[in-house]
């Protein structure tokens, strides 16, 4: 049978996302939030989620609205800080000990993501070595530079935006959509794109930034952003 | 003259950015350092979330919203730009590819000791973003900050009294009154404001600070509000 991996509703899919699920979500600054899908995963409610993102607390992400419907357990995040001086959601669960935080710096981040879809276990990294994100983590000192142990991120669902794709799962990304969106493509057992336009005949190509074989399920929004 | 506002600030870093260099800048006061690059020197913008040749800030008949910086401003291209993913972008930082960071500053300590990503103020939720990466892995370190905080204390120390985002980091400090190097011989200033005297500056200083031989007066444009 013709592979096709769109789909014309994303709720079956989502409705998968277990209780206790670890959800890659992309996006940053604005740019490759999948806002379609949370919209959906959060009407479908599942609980203690363990949510994987850039940041916890973007007004423009989804992301916090998961959080304020109270079905996040933990987030693995860069950025946890509201705008302003009021404490946001996410903050006051926080406070409250009802979520648990991991903050890790950018790079490491990316690079335990990237790890976690390409067979790599842990690396030594130099970021974080001495700071408070590295305590109670191995160290080691290797030619010279004084390294930390960061093992990799793997998930169960990873949810992105692109803006192209064909019924294969190709998917083709404008401009800063990019973000973290392969590497948690690669990392997660599942993962749901939403894009601009899914298409019958195949990508150009050169217009695939992230090959076919990460996708699992592609559903078309007809939105720019 | 008085104490440098933050655009003059800006441009006094500015003009020592080398022709052909490869720039990242940090969110807040250094992001402004890109509306002073002298126009001779061809100087390459990274912007952690994938960009190599970050252009001006968008207007109306260039707008892409999926095009953003690390600040989530709209931004355009420079000819010669590339696009790519987080991963990417941070083994291109970590991997010593940029030659000059800018980054803002809580405290720098007299041995280049950083801390810019923790005010600890209580139960707002932390932000580290790429700092971490950038501090480490750039080839040039570079802050930019007032001299002292707003109750007068001084933030270049003896050690930091914040969380750190990297030791022995720093090479070079811009202040409102003072260009400073951190050196082996501990904080050298390259130049001051002429309506200070050395006696003021140690003052403001907490750690020692020496006077270069060749120590100029600290200028910029009067007209950069």
């Amino acid at each position: 049978m013709a592979i096709d991996k769109r789909i014309e509703t994303a709720k079956e899919v989502i409705s998968k996302i277990f209780d206790g699920a670890v959800i890659m979500v992309s996006g940053f600054g604005g740019a490759g939030f999948p806002n379609f899908l949370l919209e959906i995963l959060r009407d479908a409610e599942p609980k203690e989620l363990t949510l994987v993102a850039n940041s916890a607390t973007h007004p423009y992400s989804l992301t916090h609205s998961l959080i304020e419907a109270k079905m996040v357990r933990k987030v693995i995040v860069t950025a946890a800080r509201g705008r302003g001086k009021e404490l946001s959601p996410f903050e006051e669960q926080w406070r409250d000990g009802s979520i648990e935080l991991e903050c890790v710096p950018q790079g490491n981040f990316s690079e335990r993501i990237r790890a976690g879809g390409a067979g790599i276990p842990a690396f030594y990294s130099p970021t974080g070595y001495g700071t408070d994100l590295a305590k109670g983590k191995e160290t080691r000192e290797i030619n010279g530079k004084n390294c930390v142990l960061e093992e990799a991120i793997t998930g169960d669902f990873a949810l992105i935006r692109g803006d192209r794709a064909d019924r294969f799962g190709n998917i083709n990304f404008n401009t800063t959509q990019m973000n973290f969106a392969p590497a948690m493509a690669t990392a997660c057992e599942v993962t749901i794109a939403e894009v601009r336009e899914a298409i019958d005949e195949a990508l150009p190509t050169t217009d695939v930034h992230l090959p076919s074989v990460y996708v699992n399920h592609v559903v078309a929004t007809g939105k720019e952003i | 003259m008085k104490p440098l506002n933050r655009n003059q600030i800006a441009w006094r870093a500015a003009q020592d950015i080398p022709d052909g260099n490869v720039v990242n800048l940090g969110l807040g006061m250094p992001v402004l350092v890109s509306n002073y690059i002298p126009s001779d020197r061809d100087v390459f913008l990274q912007s952690e979330n994938g960009i190599l040749g970050v252009g001006p800030e968008a207007n109306e008949l260039n707008i892409n919203p999926n095009l953003v910086d690390a600040g989530s401003r709209k931004v355009t291209l420079r000819g010669g730009a590339s696009l790519f993913d987080s991963a990417n972008s941070f083994a291109m930082i970590r991997g010593g590819h940029i030659d000059i960071t800018i980054l803002g500053a809580f405290e720098v300590s007299i041995s280049g000791d950083l801390a810019n990503w923790d005010s600890r103020i209580p139960d707002k939720g932390p932000l580290v973003g790429g700092a971490m990466d950038l501090a480490v892995g750039a080839k040039s370190t570079w802050t930019m900050m007032q001299h002292n905080t707003k109750d007068g204390s001084p933030r270049l120390l003896n050690y930091c009294n914040l969380p750190l985002t990297a030791p022995k980091c720093v090479n070079r400090i811009y202040t409102d009154i003072a260009v400073v190097d951190v050196t082996n011989q501990g904080f050298m200033a390259i130049e001051l404001l002429e309506s200070i005297t050395v006696e003021e500056l140690n003052a403001r200083t907490e750690a020692e600070i020496s006077l270069a031989s060749d120590c100029k007066p600290l200028q910029a444009p009067a007209d950069l509000i």
